[in-house]
């Protein structure tokens, strides 16, 4: 791509992103009145550069990480999310979702992989937000830019959480930031993978590397680029088309539920004021 | 003349006038124990900025006993804080008082209201209407809030007005973070402070907030530019600052001497042609 011998640019200043990132936990945790976070911890890149980031603006004390594995979960995820729990001095809890799971799985044999996949992210999900009552905390995103575009995760699953500090990075800025923060290198190099069947890849999934898609999105939708000026760059056009499509199909995933219109001030369209009205 | 001046660069709560006006209150103290003339808060310093509805439940007339309050505060110090203004016909403007001698002696209403991008301030408020100076023991002094800054025709009429100490107040968000380099936000707010400071020969001072809002973090770096066009004073990034630096009117004049870009502006040539321009546009 005649792109490729320019500079990179979606690589961040980190003297800029990480402080921004960091008061960005720090304040919005703590005026709503926590000084804890839980987080969902993978042994993936997204879920540990959440944690690093947490545990900088808060404090490992004020970080609890959940790490819960189901059956078929990769021994090396889990080690690899148990070395971040060791190295940043966070505490944690290992929680199987293999017997809840199973439970509801028995029930219905014929569920293909998508079905189970986005069970076990839900399960988590209830586990997380179970937690974050439990140990007065809010619960941390994971979901970085590329995925949210994409709509790659599940909705009400791996999706949800109270505040996400990577939300607005894509995977190549998180993985930049891994690297800065410190992340085990276990975790940087190996391939990305949701793990929720052995041996996936996202890359093999999605039929496309994160370096790539990145590189296209950020044009398509930071910059704005259209199409014939995406082709002049050296995008192909079915990859164009492809991730259009994508972000397009996904936009349910990015907004609440549809609400029907009936009074003259609704949630959705004009009740409006910001999160943190009077934060 | 030498005058000090300050920037609060803090976090306004969210909606509330009242914790707000405590925070207003505690930077006037420490502003006249430090012996300060002058004391800017940032665009809406009195509300917070992403108000949506909630801009007729902050709104202040200027009558209000919560102005009123900041009025009777600037017996000590002068004083510039940007607020929710509710005219008598019930507008509601993005705007900014200048308070001195225990009056309100000039309001500015925010004219560009940005409606793009992240920015909804259209749906929200009034436009003003009008970019005037005044006098004060500093020299002329200009108003203008935010997005107004990124119109250069305002800063160009405010010059032309006799403008000697600019006044910018925003509420600038953090975006745009590249590799090598400075946030987007800042580098533009940089450019634009220096020249307006430098080709004006006036005094700019920015005042910027800081904190988050719905995720939005207002990136601070307030500044005190002099009339050669160099910052005197910068706050750092993200974090609330007592910023302090003094001002003299000497130095404007001094500059004017070395560069009188104003006393050569063809203010005739400039309205000519824009009256030219006008009319070719209204016939197309």
């Amino acid at each position: 791509m005649s792109q490729s011998t320019e500079k990179n640019p979606l690589l961040l200043n980190p003297e800029i992103v990480l402080p921004l990132l960091t008061g960005f936990i720090r304040d919005e945790v703590t005026k709503v009145g926590f000084s804890r976070v839980v987080v969902n911890l993978s042994g993936g890149i997204d879920s540990a550069v959440s944690t690093f980031l947490a545990a900088r603006a808060l404090g490992p004390e004020n970080v609890c990480a959940l790490l819960l594995p189901y059956k078929t979960s990769s021994p090396d995820s889990l080690a690899d999310a148990q070395a971040v729990v060791q190295q940043l001095g966070i505490r944690s809890m290992t929680i199987s979702i293999t017997e809840q799971v199973d439970a509801y799985f028995a029930k219905f044999p014929e569920m293909d992989r998508l079905r189970r996949a986005n069970k076990m992210a839900r399960e988590r999900m209830t586990i997380l937000y179970d937690q974050s009552l439990a140990q007065n905390a809010l619960p941390l995103g994971t979901s970085n830019k590329t995925e949210l575009l994409l709509g790659y995760g599940t909705i009400h699953g791996d999706l949800a959480s109270a505040l996400n500090p990577i939300g607005d990075l894509y995977k190549t800025q998180v993985r930049q930031l891994g690297r800065i923060l410190g992340v085990p290198a276990s975790i940087l190099h190996k391939p990305p993978s949701a793990d929720l069947w052995p041996g996936q890849t996202d890359e093999q999934e999605l039929g496309f590397t994160y370096e790539k898609v990145d590189l296209l999105l950020y044009y398509l939708v930071d910059k704005r680029y259209e199409e014939p000026e995406l082709i002049e760059m050296g995008f192909d056009p079915a990859f164009i088309a492809e991730v259009s499509r994508r972000v397009q199909m996904s936009q349910y995933k990015r907004r609440l539920p549809l609400i029907a219109k009936v009074s003259t001030r609704t949630i959705t369209s004009d009740f409006r004021y910001a999160r943190d009205w009077g934060r | 003349m030498k005058w000090s001046v300050g920037i609060a660069q803090f976090a306004p709560v969210l909606g509330s006038v009242e914790r707000n006006l405590e925070k207003l209150e505690a930077y006037i103290d420490r502003a006249e124990r430090e012996g300060l003339d002058l004391l800017v808060f940032p665009e809406l310093a009195l509300t917070g900025y992403t108000l949506k509805d909630l801009v007729p439940r902050v709104a202040q007339r200027l009558d209000s006993p919560i102005v009123r309050r900041l009025a009777e505060a600037s017996r000590r110090l002068a004083i510039v804080c940007g607020f929710v203004e509710e005219s008598e016909d019930y507008r509601f403007y993005n705007a900014a008082a200048y308070f001195a001698e225990g009056q309100v002696q000039h309001v500015h209403r925010k004219v560009y209201l940005p409606t793009y991008g992240m920015f909804e301030e259209y749906r929200y408020f009034a436009a003003g209407d009008r970019i005037r100076t005044f006098p004060t023991p500093f020299g002329r002094v200009g108003i203008l809030i935010c997005e107004d800054l990124w119109h250069p025709s305002t800063a160009y009429i405010a010059a032309q007005d006799g403008c000697e100490l600019l006044i910018g107040l925003a509420c600038s968000p953090a975006r745009g973070v590249p590799e090598e380099g400075d946030l987007y936000s800042s580098q533009a707010w940089r450019t634009l402070n220096r020249m307006y400071a430098h080709f004006f020969s006036q005094y700019v001072i920015f005042a910027n907030r800081v904190g988050f809002e719905d995720g939005i973090g207002f990136w601070g770096g307030s500044e005190v530019v002099s009339p050669e066009g160099t910052p005197v004073a910068v706050a750092p990034y993200y974090e609330e600052t007592f910023l302090r630096a003094v001002i003299s009117t000497a130095e404007v004049r001094r500059c004017r001497i070395i560069s009188p870009f104003l006393r050569d502006e063809r203010l005739d040539i400039t309205l000519r042609e824009l009256r030219r321009i006008e009319k070719e546009r209204c016939r197309s």
